[in-house]
């Protein structure tokens, strides 16, 4: 037993000491986003999807945005996932800060797990370092390795790392995309439901688990559920009309993953108005 | 019943139990592995036996329809020449499955990579399967010779057209999800193909293979059937002219052994290397 937390603790350190030595580029820095007077639009249609969308993402924390399904919200983060660029038109700014590329800084985690069915949970995690050429730990394999199996004892599935997707639980293959999505180590996370297909406790395992790694992160959540948002939000949106704009609301000032509480729950309802007015 | 209720009980036993590493795969695969084989065995048995009965029943002459014990006699007798003709078909098909598994996914691969040739080149595939390949077997004869050669490009080109389709729909049908991941991850066009959009494809590449396995056997034996001096065809020719009907029906009977034993090792190598196939 004792072997074996020596040998984790040389391994976390290992991989803390990696990530320190890195150069402090933008990675290790914290991103904040800002849409200005955003306006998208498919090619194949004549109308506008969003329109004079205004929404400001604070770095090194969750923002959520609220809406019905089909309002646009995915395609908004598909748009800044850089996943549409010759399918839309875009006017308006998308401004981050610091400076820089944005879709070089995006991890992006939908609502399937995207797990590849021929690798096991290990090389899922380890998918991204087959990718790209700039990434400096496709030369150091067993750094990549050390780290992936780090990744993988945080999210809990340390034993499951030779299993296949297939022969795992849904809320296991979502950790396991968890700790693919911390694997590459990027300052913005975008996520687009990856909680929505699980059942109700799962759910809370892994809002709690998502928000405890995702501490120094970027993150932009996609939800149709009010709960996961009020829970989760530094800051929350909720994008209704056609074409969609965003509007800001404010959230309760306690600390989050937030309990359920009276103040929770009238939000909750206020919210649940505003989406059914929506839907008419 | 019981038995869906105990595979049901190994699964979750196996996703549940965290110090079991390696799934036990392994036991389950080994015990349905026996049961094909009796379930072959016993239809083999009822097929011999009706065969019997037939030639007893409407007591068949010889030269039409011999016993199944003639057969075995003729088989036992005759078998180093049966082997070694067998040997020949044998190496016909496997090279004719190999030569048309590469023309076929180069084919596809090319289809997929460029998208002008695909237009020029698909029309081109499917007039192609509408001529016969019996039809141009006498033409292959001609070019390739009396050998070998001539059976395996039978071979190859009756399989080509089915793994062609089945690699460039496996191909071109990956979940996009896949594919957006990937773009997100900053994977090139390369890297995308290499390791998501082929091993994507192999479950559905591994169907036109077993549909290839199966019809390869064909080709080489209508080869051989056209032209050629020795192979299992040969000898089904040479003893239906002689009259040994036995002969012939030993020679079918290992035709469809070797057809049998390879369809069963290729499902099976197919299942040991695609394990997430549904």
């Amino acid at each position: 037993m004792d072997q074996l937390t020596t040998f984790l603790a040389v391994t976390l350190m290992s991989v803390s000491k990696q990530s320190v030595s890195r150069p402090p580029s933008a990675q290790s820095n914290a991103v904040s986003i800002d849409i200005i007077d955003g306006y998208l639009r498919y090619h194949n249609s004549a109308e506008f999807i969003l329109a004079g969308l205004n929404i400001h993402i604070p770095a090194r924390g969750w923002t959520c945005i609220l809406g019905r399904s089909g309002c646009g919200k995915s395609s908004l983060l598909r748009y800044l996932a850089n996943l549409l660029q010759d399918k839309v038109e875009w006017a308006g700014e998308v401004n981050t800060h610091p400076l820089c590329d944005s879709k070089e800084q995006i991890t992006y985690m939908a609502q399937q797990d995207l797990l590849m069915p021929w690798l096991s949970a290990l090389d899922n995690v380890m998918l991204s370092t087959k990718f790209g050429s700039a990434d400096p730990l496709a030369q150091k394999k067993h750094l990549a390795l050390d780290k992936a199996h780090a990744l993988l004892q945080k999210v809990g599935l340390k034993d499951k790392a030779n299993y296949l997707p297939q022969q795992l639980s849904g809320g296991m293959r979502q950790r396991v995309a968890l700790a693919r999505t911390l694997m590459q180590d990027k300052p913005i996370i975008l996520m687009d439901e990856p909680f929505s297909a699980l059942d109700a406790v799962t759910r809370y395992r892994l809002q709690n688990l998502a928000y405890q790694l995702l501490q120094n992160k970027t993150v932009v959540l996609i939800t149709h559920d009010p709960q996961e948002a009020i829970r989760l939000a530094n800051q929350l949106y909720i994008m209704q009309g056609r074409p969609a704009f965003a509007e800001s609301l404010n959230v309760p000032k306690s600390a989050t993953p937030r309990n359920f509480d009276a103040q929770f729950a009238e939000l909750q309802q206020t919210i649940m108005e505003r989406l059914e007015h929506d839907y008419e | 019943m019981i038995m869906n209720e105990l595979t049901q009980a190994a699964q979750t036993d196996q996703t549940n139990n965290p110090n079991v590493n390696v799934p036990p795969r392994a036991l389950k695969n080994k015990r349905s592995l026996y049961k094909s084989l009796l379930r072959m065995s016993i239809n083999a048995a009822v097929i011999v036996g009706l065969w019997q009965a037939v030639v007893v029943i409407f007591e068949m002459p010889s030269f039409i329809l011999p016993s199944p014990l003639d057969v075995f006699e003729k088989l036992m007798e005759r078998h180093q020449v049966l082997l070694k003709h067998s040997w020949v078909t044998a190496q016909e098909i496997i090279l004719g499955l190999l030569l048309g598994l590469t023309m076929g996914l180069l084919f596809a691969l090319q289809m997929l990579l460029f998208k002008p040739i695909k237009r020029w080149l698909l029309p081109l595939l499917i007039a192609s399967q509408a001529v016969p390949v019996f039809a141009i077997a006498p033409v292959l004869m001609l070019w390739l010779g009396y050998g070998i050669a001539s059976k395996i490009v039978m071979a190859a080109l009756i399989i080509f057209f089915p793994i062609t389709t089945c690699c460039y729909d496996g191909l071109r049908n990956t979940p996009v999800g896949y594919l957006e991941l990937a773009q997100t991850m900053g994977a090139t066009k390369w890297q995308m193909l290499r390791h998501i959009q082929f091993p994507a494809a192999l479950p559905t590449l591994a169907s036109g293979i077993r549909v290839a396995v199966v019809i390869a056997p064909i080709g080489a034996v209508a080869g051989e059937w056209v032209g050629s001096s020795e192979g299992l065809g040969y000898l089904m020719l040479q003893a239906n002219a002689r009259m040994l009907i036995d002969e012939m029906f030993a020679a079918l009977f290992i035709l469809s052994a070797l057809s049998i034993t390879l369809y069963f090792v290729a499902n099976k190598l197919l299942k040991k290397w695609i394990p997430w196939e549904a």
